[in-house]
């Protein structure tokens, strides 16, 4: 692996960087490994990573029916915060924005994290009650956030039209949330893995589970079967259709969630801004574009494209926000398709098959979650035993009624 | 976005209609037998199937009355919408 630096960008410069090696290889799958994950998106390949790197398990592979970070990992608006209600979720999230922090320097790949402060608008007694509540309980679990006044966000975003439909009434400010790069977090992860031994496999299909008394022992893929000692599943929209395969139902339903970009401004957007109540969501890319989200579409669906009302509705709620932003043209807009849980918080499970395990139910919200939910599920499938902080998280919560309900602090997409 | 035909008042857009999710799924009626296993499946796991799935909408900003859609998750191309006191319409050719 040729290491990043200084003094490798300048000799490099020097031959037009025209001989900057690949970053990771491409590799024929072997008939057996120790650990298979099915999926390489950011988590599937964080999975790989941590696997490879603290859990001394390199006999991995990571198996992706496309190409890598081509689902919901090149498909969000990277927003990364952790300001979560319940103790559970604080102690995943904030493991992953602990990871974030040190992420560029541990991968040395500049994945561009930028805590620049996040913002939740509170429009209505209801949204001040409900981040007073929410505020109250992160700063309890140790975890930064303010109150802030109008006036304090008129400071930070001058250009918020405070008095619209819905009236500004406060926001809690999370300063260690941010942004960051998400392709950068995908190859960064790639490559680290890579580095350390895994096989990356890309164009490789998952047909089916290769099940010997009620134990998992391989994979069917389109290029032949795959044995494994233990399989990890990290397959997001999709992971309902690879459970059936395994022969068993996920509290799931996956849905569409559309995001567009402006074209590309001088930088204006300092923070992230996000409103539960009125629905949208913008930051400003390093590009300068404006990155908008909102809710997902209301139906269940697999088609990666949603519904030009919800794009109406977003930009509504935006120009009403920011009406400086009425002539601004949208350039691109995209869908992914997220699996969905009624307590809007994560799966990260043991499965009713053995030595099967899954990483899903992220919803809306995954990409904040890629290197906490990586390392947990990491270390969950090399112990045998979830990790403590994964525990809370099993499929068997919808059995046992302990859910971790996240409808507010996640009741927009995000 | 779709346009969608209730049974009751005909073709109208979408934005009229929201939908319920998963049709079909009977509450319990032995329930005071049942595990909390059992219960958790019925209350919260779903086929989410990738192809042909049976939904309930309702025709919220119309006649605000219940029906049924078969409807696929890919194409997003609707077969049939039905009361839903009708019997499940059968799948199209070549499907499933």
């Amino acid at each position: 692996m040729a290491h990043f630096s200084v003094f490798s960008l300048v000799r490099n410069a020097l031959n037009y960087h025209k001989d900057w090696p690949r970053q990771w290889r491409s590799p024929e799958p072997k008939s057996h490994y120790d650990v298979i994950i099915v999926g390489g998106g950011a988590h599937g390949l964080a999975t790989a990573y941590y696997l490879a790197t603290e859990c001394g398990i390199t006999n991995v592979a990571v198996l992706e029916r496309a190409w890598i970070g081509g689902g919901n990992s090149g498909r969000n608006t990277t927003i990364v915060r952790s300001n979560y209600l319940w103790d559970e979720s604080a102690a995943l999230y904030d493991h992953s924005v602990k990871l974030w922090e040190g992420l560029s320097q541990e991968l040395n790949y500049n994945v561009m994290f930028s805590q620049r402060g996040l913002l939740h608008l509170a429009h209505s007694v209801h949204d001040m009650q409900e981040i007073g509540r929410r505020g109250s309980a992160i700063h309890l679990n140790g975890i930064d956030s303010e109150f802030v006044t109008p006036e304090k966000v008129k400071e930070m975003v001058p250009f918020i039209n405070l008095n619209c439909r819905y009236p500004v009434m406060g926001a809690l400010l999370q300063r260690r949330g941010g942004t960051a790069l998400h392709d950068a977090v995908v190859w960064g992860y790639a490559r680290g893995a890579d580095a350390a031994g895994v096989d990356i496999i890309q164009n490789c299909e998952v047909t089916g589970f290769k099940i010997e008394d009620n134990t998992v022992v391989g994979v069917e893929t389109s290029r032949g079967d795959i044995m494994a000692n233990k399989v990890g599943v990290v397959a997001a929209g999709h992971s309902s259709v690879m459970a059936e395969m395994a022969g068993f139902r996920m509290p799931l339903e996956s849905f569409p969630l559309q995001a567009l970009v402006s074209e590309p401004l001088k930088p204006l957007v300092d923070n992230v801004i996000m409103s539960n109540g009125v629905h949208a969501y913008i930051s400003q890319s390093d590009k300068g574009e404006l990155v908008i989200g909102a809710s997902s579409d209301a139906y269940t669906s697999y088609s990666q494209r949603g519904g030009f009302n919800v794009i109406e509705d977003t930009l509504q709620a935006i120009c009403e926000l920011y009406p400086v932003f009425k002539r601004v043209k949208m350039m691109r807009q995209w869908a992914g398709i997220v699996d969905v849980t009624v307590d809007r918080s994560p799966i990260i499970t043991k499965t009713p098959v053995n030595n099967l395990y899954f990483n899903c139910g992220w919803g809306t919200g995954g990409f904040k979650a890629t290197p906490g939910s990586g390392n947990v599920f990491a270390h969950s499938i090399a112990r045998g035993e979830m990790h403590p902080v994964a525990e809370p998280f099993s499929m068997f919560r919808f059995h046992s009624g302990a859910l971790i309900d996240e409808g507010a602090a996640a009741a927009v997409a995000h | 976005m779709f346009v969608i035909e209730c049974p009751w008042c005909g073709k109208r857009d979408q934005s009229e209609f929201i939908t319920h999710g998963e049709a079909h799924i009977a509450r319990p009626t032995n329930g005071h037998e049942m595990t909390d296993a059992e219960w958790g499946d019925y209350v919260f796991f779903r086929d989410n199937p990738k192809g042909i799935t049976r939904e309930r909408w309702i025709h919220t900003h119309g006649c605000a009355r219940w029906f049924n859609v078969m409807r696929h998750t890919v194409t997003e191309e609707i077969f049939a919408t039905y009361k839903p006191t009708d019997p499940k319409p059968e799948l199209p050719e070549g499907s499933e």
